[in-house]
């Protein structure tokens, strides 16, 4: 114990001096201030979860000026000679913080900027690694998603989260992208990348250390935090029957706590059950699609945060689905 | 239209802090609606439509690519004009006018489902046999988070290319009219709204949308609408109608690429 509590004050003391380093560096070439970086420097928290494998928990919001969209999961992976990083957070803030971090952890270079799908709050911090040479990864069809969405997001954003944060965001898209799987090396440590049907959203991406059973598993998991459906409730349901099967020990969700694997499916497959099965019978009744969204799915209200946020939002997407059937 | 996204923060950010009774006294500079009425209906004078035609939306856009609005004709039984078309603009939108519904007297209710880019005024303009135009308004606020008013499963949106459905349902209870039922024609349709080359992705997606919709009760045209780039993915019309004691509903969809999707389907007895 005594000696883990050295090995975490070394490292923090190397962060630090490195941490200093870099904002005398940065300080010169952008304008920043040494107060404005200091300040975000502290508030970036990151948890080594297994050996190599960091994580910082966004918190459980929607995206604001005040939490400068630093509300989703962001994954560190280090490899004997590579560094992955696994979404970069929901505004290039963010992601100069990460990245900063990620250089006080370690000197290796960073190859991959792993983007687990298109949505603003995992990628709108790609910029802070438009310089790392890192190659960009996603969903074959995130290119695709990022043109339909990309200037729309930021148009969304810059409203509510303001200017300041949201112009200097840029829509990185992907330079390798994965249609099925593939293994990414890192030196001594595979990662195994997985491209999902239209689930959560239609560019899911899934990330597996095979060195130590950890599943990123990016929005296709919500813990505490209600599901979100951008994408195909049917699909999504699918998908967690395949994406159970995953040989991991642990899972890092989209959002909310790291937790065991694959017991942590469990609350967001009832949830996504039922709003799938009071969708169907409003349906089935002739409800319109305005009066439906009032009631699908409600009973699940004490169970998740951000609740009222979304879950008349993911009905509404249920219903347009289901009435196809 | 252009032009209409570079006001569109302030706008908002007016409405946002409350502005809402500033603009109530004055007009606002800012404000597209006089000149979209004006562009839109040729210079013709819209009066208050209240008691005339009715707009329901929800006040806060949950999806932002499927907001449902419903409209509804309010004129009293025995007034002898009849209400022919009602236009629908989405004030705020890249293309405001989202569509336009050529109605048969009978049809009470239209309800469609629209992608809302922003927050903004939405209008519904009747004009009614008499040749006058009747506006209401209402006001959307943009959804939140990660929605957007696009596709969200591209695959699928091209799978069932076309495919209809309809669907009818049992008189409203308690009938408003005793012989008023409901009915709803679905298509299956990406409705792409298209854009220009992606400078980061090099992607072109191609305007792709189902421009007309027509609905027949035996050879009645009840419905019809021209419709444009707002209207949601798989677009989707649920109406009030008298029955005709016609057999069979007929339904035409054409699209930008010229498809023409046909079906027909048996009416339910008015019974039922």
């Amino acid at each position: 114990m005594r000696q883990l509590l050295g090995h975490h004050l070394l490292l923090f003391a190397r962060a630090l001096s490195i941490t200093i380093a870099l904002l005398v560096n940065i300080d010169r070439s952008t304008g920043l201030t040494f107060w404005s970086y200091a300040r975000a420097e502290e508030q970036f928290s990151l948890r080594e979860i297994a050996p190599g494998v960091y994580v910082h928990l966004g918190k459980t919001e929607l995206m604001t000026a005040d939490n400068e969209g630093d509300i989703a999961n962001i994954g560190i992976i280090v490899g004997q000679e590579l560094v992955a990083v696994i979404d970069t957070g929901g505004s290039v803030r963010v992601g100069a913080r990460l990245l900063a971090a990620i250089r006080a952890l370690t000197a290796k270079p960073i190859r991959y900027v792993i983007n687990s799908h298109a949505h603003p709050d995992h990628l709108f911090g790609n910029a802070a690694f438009a310089q790392t040479g890192a190659t960009f990864v996603g969903h074959a069809n995130l290119p695709q998603a990022l043109a339909l969405r990309g200037a729309l997001y930021r148009d969304a954003f810059r409203r509510t989260m303001g200017a300041r944060l949201i112009d200097e965001v840029e829509i990185i898209a992907p330079n390798l992208t994965v249609d099925g799987e593939i293994r990414l090396d890192l030196g001594q440590r595979v990662l195994r990348l997985t491209s999902w049907r239209t689930a959560h959203s239609d560019s899911d991406l899934t990330v597996l250390d095979e060195a130590t059973g950890t599943l990123f598993a990016g929005d296709l998991l919500f813990l505490r935090h209600v599901p979100v459906l951008d994408g195909n409730l049917r699909g999504w349901l699918a998908a967690l029957d395949e994406l159970e099967k995953i040989p991991a020990r642990r899972v890092v969700p989209g959002h909310g706590p790291v937790a065991d694997w694959p017991g942590a499916l469990a609350d967001e497959r009832r949830y996504l059950q039922r709003l799938a099965q009071d969708t169907r019978s409003l349906i089935a009744k002739g409800v319109p699609l305005a009066a439906a969204v009032q009631s699908a799915g409600q009973t699940e209200g004490l169970q998740w945060q951000l609740f009222e946020e979304y879950n008349r939002r993911n009905a509404t997407a249920a219903y347009s689905q289901l009435e196809w059937e | 239209m252009r032009k209409h996204l570079g006001i569109l923060c302030a706008v908002s950010l007016a409405l946002c802090f409350g502005a809402g009774t500033l603009r109530a006294a004055v007009p606002d500079p800012e404000d597209p609606w006089p000149e979209l009425a004006r562009d839109i209906f040729k210079g013709r004078p819209l009066v208050d439509g209240t008691g005339v035609i009715a707009i329901e939306m929800p006040y806060r856009a949950e999806d932002a690519a499927i907001v449902p609005v419903t409209l509804r004709t309010m004129l009293p039984a025995g007034d002898t004009r009849a209400v022919k078309t009602i236009t629908l603009v989405i004030d705020q939108n890249p293309a405001p006018v989202a569509a336009t519904f050529t109605v048969d007297p009978s049809v009470t209710m239209i309800s469609t489902r629209v992608r809302v880019n922003s927050y903004t005024n939405v209008h519904a303009v009747a004009e009614l046999s008499d040749g006058g135009l009747y506006v209401v308004q209402t006001y959307v606020k943009a959804s939140g988070g990660c929605s957007a008013p696009a596709t969200k499963d591209t695959q699928e949106a091209k799978a069932n290319l076309g495919l209809m459905r309809f669907r009818q349902f049992a008189a409203p209870k308690p009938a408003a009219a005793s012989s008023t039922r409901e009915a709803q024609i679905m298509i299956r349709h990406p409705n792409n709204s298209g854009l220009q080359m992606d400078q980061v992705t090099r992607l072109y997606v191609p305007l792709f949308i189902v421009d007309g919709v027509r609905v027949w009760q035996g050879d009645q045209l009840v419905l019809s609408m021209d419709g444009g780039i707002s209207i949601s993915e798989d677009p989707n019309i649920r109406f009030a109608y008298r029955p005709n004691g016609a057999t069979e509903f007929r339904a035409e969809a054409r699209d930008t690429e010229g498809h023409v999707f046909r079906a027909a389907w048996p009416a339910e007895r008015p019974d039922m």
